[in-house]
């Protein structure tokens, strides 16, 4: 039934991979042509707006989905088209789906019980796993008495039992609340280094697949957007919307004017030309339509005159300047009529510019990044989470 | 001042704009007319009780309505009227029998109509009106054609014709009493079954079937209670082996026999234990 004991964890080696893997339904392109490769012992996040594919990408792997096109290879086994009670998978499904006919106990060792384990190492191991998640003395409990936070305890738990050689996360975190959610990140992050099984964990919440991930993806309409470390992929968004998704990014559009071995220039609508690294410039060819970004943590704010600039230096008037404690954030309108949103952290140094002054904005040339803008509209709804 | 309270035993208020609405006779509407309904529904079965302990004065032992005395009589004779103790083992039998093969086939057929649809269901909708028309059909209608479809193939009427007739009318009661159980069942749950190693049949072993139980239960209570107590069908299947209303009914043109109110009572009881049993099942489940 189940090779659990023939998988040896290298950290590494290929755990998953999906080729040209492609899933739509009634005709309608959910995932579309993906290419993923996830490492052994990786905390990896599927991160997307509602509707982008990562939940049906992780069903696909969870075997609950058939893939339309396309292969799925698990610790070397093709098992595209394999049942999910024949795969080495385990999963956190977003709703928990705790058995609510079975106390504490039996929910956690159904999945041993189903691999005909002995009954001694079940009740050991089961014993052993409610201490991990921190739960212990519950066996006996209903799972309808758990608060939303014990159950999703009791769903990893329930999981991570069976010692799978991957472990899917449905958004898990959802139904949580913010406090709560923020105390089981750091914990979901450290059960997953103590136990060393690889974790594919879908979410919708930038900030939580930053935190937890050593690598992610973004996904849009059913494509990777951008792929990498949560640094990597910030730092240097593909996409305008990896850009503006993940974080927040000032993105100014402009046209490519000269293109060094080090440096392009790109010149914006308002006359002004900013330096990015060629590196750094989703297209190469000169006079092409880019989008130039800066993120707004990146950029001194000083008023005019105050002091000389150096990088790229763009000018304006603040139009809202908001204390939020840490810092200010300032809005400031350009020449042009685009707003650039600029963040200032409070450490005391300099007098900060109020509504209506005229300001400097400065950056060094290598936070400045240059992206293809985006085939169609990214909606306010894609980005509301 | 209250102006729609017909009431006149009240005062009229010394001070006019009081808050106070009097609605005397109106609390008394909804009892009085709760009270006569269950008066209604019951007064049959109490008469019943009541007379399956009077006692027989005639020479033939058959039911008068004079009350002559308490007797425990015919509960300590309740088997000595041979045709009707083998007519309510019979039912007893064929209730049994139906009941379990109507429960198991509407299980099926309500995770079927729950489950599939579109291309893995053909024919959904007809089904679905098939099963309505099943309930709604008078009785007579099905009973009717199906001694005529019996004498046409030649099939003797006995037992076997009683179960399949039987089955077929309850199998739709089952199939309606556990979709709704089924309709909020979070797919999930099986998913999460089949997540964790278990199979298709032990995950409705394991699953479904356990939180479905209390709308399968119900279903098959429906079909005993349906079972027992039917006349009109069984009427025209049963050939030579009459089930116990129908040889009530060819007795009673005669005059019927006291074990027949004993009978009677004994039903209603187990009935009644059911009803509660299932009133405490369904209050402790979720």
């Amino acid at each position: 039934m189940s090779d659990t004991s023939t998988t040896s964890v290298t950290p590494g080696s290929v755990n998953v991979s999906l080729s040209d893997v492609t899933k739509s339904f009634d005709g309608v392109v959910a995932v579309d042509q993906l290419n993923l490769t996830i490492n052994d012992g990786e905390f990896f996040s599927l991160l997307g707006p509602s509707g982008c594919g990562k939940t049906t990408t992780l069903r696909m792997i969870g075997g609950f989905e058939e893939p339309t096109s396309g292969r799925i290879v698990l610790g070397g086994r093709d098992v595209t088209y394999t049942a999910p009670y024949h795969r080495d998978v385990n999963t956190v499904f977003q709703s928990y789906a705790l058995f609510p006919h079975l106390d504490v106990y039996e929910n956690v060792a159904f999945g041993l019980r189903r691999k005909k384990v002995a009954k001694d190492e079940v009740k050991k191991r089961v014993g052993a796993m409610l201490e991990i998640v921190d739960l212990p003395g519950y066996e006996k409990r209903r799972v309808n008495q758990l608060s939303g936070g014990q159950q999703q305890r009791i769903a990893l738990a329930r999981a991570l039992v069976n010692e799978p050689a991957l472990l899917l996360l449905d958004e898990p975190m959802s139904a949580l609340d913010a406090k709560l959610r923020h105390q089981m990140q750091i914990e979901l992050k450290s059960i997953q280094s103590r136990v060393g099984i690889t974790f594919l964990y879908v979410t919708h919440d930038q900030e939580e697949a930053m935190t937890m991930s050593d690598r992610l993806v973004v996904m849009r309409q059913g494509k990777i957007e951008g792929i990498g470390s949560p640094q990597d992929v910030y730092d240097n968004p593909s996409t305008e919307f990896v850009a503006t998704f993940l974080g927040a990014s000032n993105l100014l559009a402009g046209t490519i004017a000269s293109r060094g071995q080090e440096i392009t220039a790109v010149a914006l609508e308002n006359g002004t030309t900013l330096q990015v690294p060629t590196a750094r410039v989703a297209t190469s060819t000169v006079g092409s339509v880019v989008k130039v970004g800066v993120r707004p943590e990146k950029i001194r704010i000083h008023v005019s005159g105050s002091t000389t600039t150096t990088g790229n230096t763009l000018r304006g008037r603040v139009r809202v300047s908001t204390f939020t404690g840490v810092g200010n954030q300032y809005i400031v309108e350009m020449a042009s009529g685009e707003d650039i949103t600029v963040y200032a952290q409070n450490i005391g140094e300099e007098l900060a510019p109020r509504s209506g002054e005229e300001v400097e904005l400065s950056w060094p040339i290598e936070h400045t990044f240059a992206v293809r803008p985006a085939e169609n509209v990214i909606s306010s709804d894609e980005l509301a989470s | 001042m209250s102006v729609d309270a017909p009431s006149r035993e009240v005062p009229a208020p010394l001070v006019e704009g009081t808050s106070r609405r009097p609605r005397h006779w109106g609390r008394f509407v909804l009892p009085t007319y709760s009270w006569l309904v269950i008066a209604y529904l019951v007064f049959p079965i109490v008469v019943m009780v009541i007379y399956s302990f009077n006692r027989v004065t005639a020479g033939l032992q058959l039911v008068s309505f004079s009350w002559n005395g308490f007797t425990w009589q015919w509960y300590r004779q309740w088997s000595n009227i041979p045709g009707l103790t083998s007519a309510f083992w019979l039912s007893l039998r064929l209730a049994i029998v139906s009941t379990v093969i109507a429960t198991i086939l509407g299980t099926l057929l309500a995770i079927a109509l729950v489950r599939y649809r579109g291309k893995r269901f053909r024919g959904k909708a007809g089904f679905e009106q098939i099963l309505f028309l099943n309930i709604a059909a008078p009785e007579i209608v099905m009973g009717a054609s199906l001694l005529g479809l019996f004498v046409t193939f030649n099939v003797a009427r006995g037992f076997f014709t009683l179960v399949l007739a039987h089955v077929m009318f309850s199998i739709a009661y089952v199939t309606v009493t556990v979709r709704a159980r089924l309709s909020g069942f979070d797919v999930a749950l099986e998913e999460a079954s089949y997540d964790l190693g278990a199979n298709p049949l032990d995950t409705f072993r394991l699953v479904t079937l356990p939180l479905i139980m209390p709308g399968v239960l119900a279903g098959a209570l429906m079909a005993f209670a349906l079972s027992i107590d039917d006349f009109v069908t069984s009427n025209f299947v049963s050939g030579s082996s009459a089930p116990f209303p129908v040889w009530v009914y060819g007795a009673s043109r005669v005059g019927t026999p006291p074990q027949v109110f004993v009978f009677g009572t004994a039903i209603f009881t187990v009935g009644i234990v059911f009803a509660l049993l299932s009133l405490l099942v369904s209050k402790r489940k979720v």
